[in-house]
């Protein structure tokens, strides 16, 4: 690694938590990453493997045991104020429409009610959903959320992207129009993402370069790839192209026993 | 075509139950007519003193006072559960000392303070609004402190990712959360209230809907009961109807 700034820079990072009378369970052995500005990282890994926890390390909610978190140079402390954070579950606050949950993230920043719903109205009409600005987020569908989500998060223009299994709830056809959106969206001024997903056909299809992640626990990196397939890409087809084939053989070979290893200790009817 | 249907088979039970109390009190089908005219009263005799209290104008008086007591019980009960219930959720030390004594509080039967209210406050509405307070306060106490406690960890977390200060997630966060479980319990509340009230006078008091019941029970005016409680059930239909439009209006992100 040269010097130059990185958007996060995770040294020598572990993060362990406390069990009730059963001692510190490690999820994550010293580890170091680096997500270069403007670069598209996925981060893969067998269930429970902390990737997720490495994600809120980043993110700020939560405190490595050991090592720093540098964001765009800068140590980390509290909350990260320069990423946006695309959640797993459903976040959009229930009791707001549409357009207040977009617009709210401008609000509470200081930016005029007036404004801020404008924006939200162009950031709802990028991801499809004007006509649904009234609605309440029940009243949407699961990729519908999404979308939502996708703008509040967008409307803020982070310099890092943070996404944590984002489509994972949604179907397979869902999951492809998301991705292409997804990727519509970053390349208009491409931030540096990190995305983390179970998903290998996924993260190859939109990362500039993929790292997987041994089973938990202390589970730390153990492959990095780039994938120099080049852009703009539309996330349906690439999957047919022989260079991807080939990319997701070479991960998947190395990801096998780590998966494998997952499945055993969590017991046959591992999910 | 099938709500009509429903409405006439409603109104249909009231039919059949005041022509069942109407036969019994005037023909001998149930037995001596007499005796039960004395323990039910009769339908006409019934309506003929609600249209009378209402032409008269007696009972707007009464309304009004047990219509105040209730509304100020809720009012001050749902206030003092909401501020006691965010404190003690968001200072978790606080509710765990407490907890005993809250659990204590809320499990003696609200009946017995009401001679001591009455000593306290005199007869007047106030004693009846301390023991509505009473009912109102825990409803709403636990349904806060609920509500604050099971903010879905996912909303929070976005919430403070959006740059949330700890003020901002109060007002866009805990207190949307915690209204949203007081007010699926509005019902319940309400409803406390006016128990509250109307039992606090029935126990000793100079005006409202508690104190005509009890009153007319003093002097076996069997009519005069009846007629209070048909006044009594029409008040509390029609406050339970407004809490419906309320919650309507408050709740209308949870519709599906």
């Amino acid at each position: 690694m040269t010097d130059r700034v990185q958007a996060v820079r995770l040294k020598q990072v572990s993060i362990a938590f406390d069990l009730k009378d059963r001692g510190r369970f490690e999820a994550v052995a010293a580890t170091d990453l680096a997500v270069g500005d403007g670069e598209f990282l996925s981060i893969v890994g067998p269930t429970g493997c902390g990737k997720s926890t490495l994600l809120n390390a980043a993110a700020g909610l939560l405190q490595p045991s050991t090592g720093t978190v540098e964001i765009f140079g800068q140590e980390l402390k509290g909350i990260n104020r320069q990423a946006g954070y695309l959640f797993q579950q459903d976040s959009l606050m229930p009791w707001k429409t549409v357009i207040e949950n977009v617009a709210i993230g401008l609000e509470i920043a200081g930016t005029k009610r007036s404004e801020a719903r404008r924006m939200g109205m162009e950031w709802l009409e990028r991801v499809g959903l004007a006509a649904f600005a009234d609605r309440y987020p029940q009243m949407l569908s699961g990729g519908q959320r999404k979308r939502v989500g996708l703008a509040q998060v967008l409307i803020r223009n982070p310099r890092l992207l943070l996404m944590d299994e984002p489509f994972g709830p949604l179907d397979a056809q869902t999951r492809l129009i998301m991705g292409d959106l997804l990727l519509k969206l970053w390349s208009e001024n491409r931030k540096a993402v990190m995305f983390v997903t179970h998903d290998l056909d996924e993260a190859i299809a939109l990362s500039d370069r993929v790292v997987i992640m041994s089973a938990g626990p202390r589970s730390s990196i153990i492959g990095d790839f780039p994938i120099p397939l080049e852009r703009p890409r539309a996330v349906a087809d690439i999957r047919h192209d022989p260079r991807f084939n080939r990319l997701h053989k070479e991960i998947w070979d190395a990801l096998r026993q780590e998966v494998l290893r997952a499945y055993g200790q969590t017991g046959e009817d591992s999910r | 075509m099938k709500k009509a249907v429903l409405l006439c088979l409603q109104v249909l039970v009231a039919v059949v139950i005041i022509a069942v109390w109407q036969l019994a009190s005037t023909t001998t089908l149930f037995g001596n007519p007499k005796t039960i005219e004395f323990f039910f009263a009769d339908p006409f005799s019934v309506m003929k003193r609600i249209v009378q209290w209402f032409v008269d104008g007696s009972i707007w008086y009464h309304l009004g006072i047990t219509l105040s007591e209730s509304l100020l019980a809720f009012v001050l009960g749902s206030l003092g559960g909401v501020f006691f219930g965010f404190w003690f959720a968001r200072r978790p030390l606080l509710a765990a000392v407490f907890d005993p004594y809250v659990k204590a509080a809320n499990a003696l039967p609200r009946v017995v303070l009401a001679p001591i209210f009455a000593l306290w406050f005199g007869l007047g509405i106030w004693s009846k609004v301390a023991l509505g307070i009473t009912l109102v306060f825990f409803i709403v106490f636990f349904n806060v402190y609920q509500g604050v406690k099971e903010v879905s960890r996912p909303v929070l977390d976005n919430a403070r990712m959006l740059g949330m200060s700890e003020r901002q997630l109060l007002r866009h966060v805990y207190v949307p959360s915690a209204l949203s479980w007081m007010f699926s319990s509005l019902h319940t509340s309400v409803g406390f209230a006016v128990v509250g009230a109307v039992v606090g006078e029935y126990l000793g008091s100079a005006a409202g809907l508690g104190y005509l019941i009890q009153q007319a029970e003093g002097v076996f005016d069997v009519v005069g009961v009846f007629a209070g409680m048909f006044v009594l059930m029409a008040f509390v239909l029609i406050v339970d109807w407004l809490v419906t439009l309320v919650e309507q209006r408050l709740l209308a992100w949870r519709a599906q």
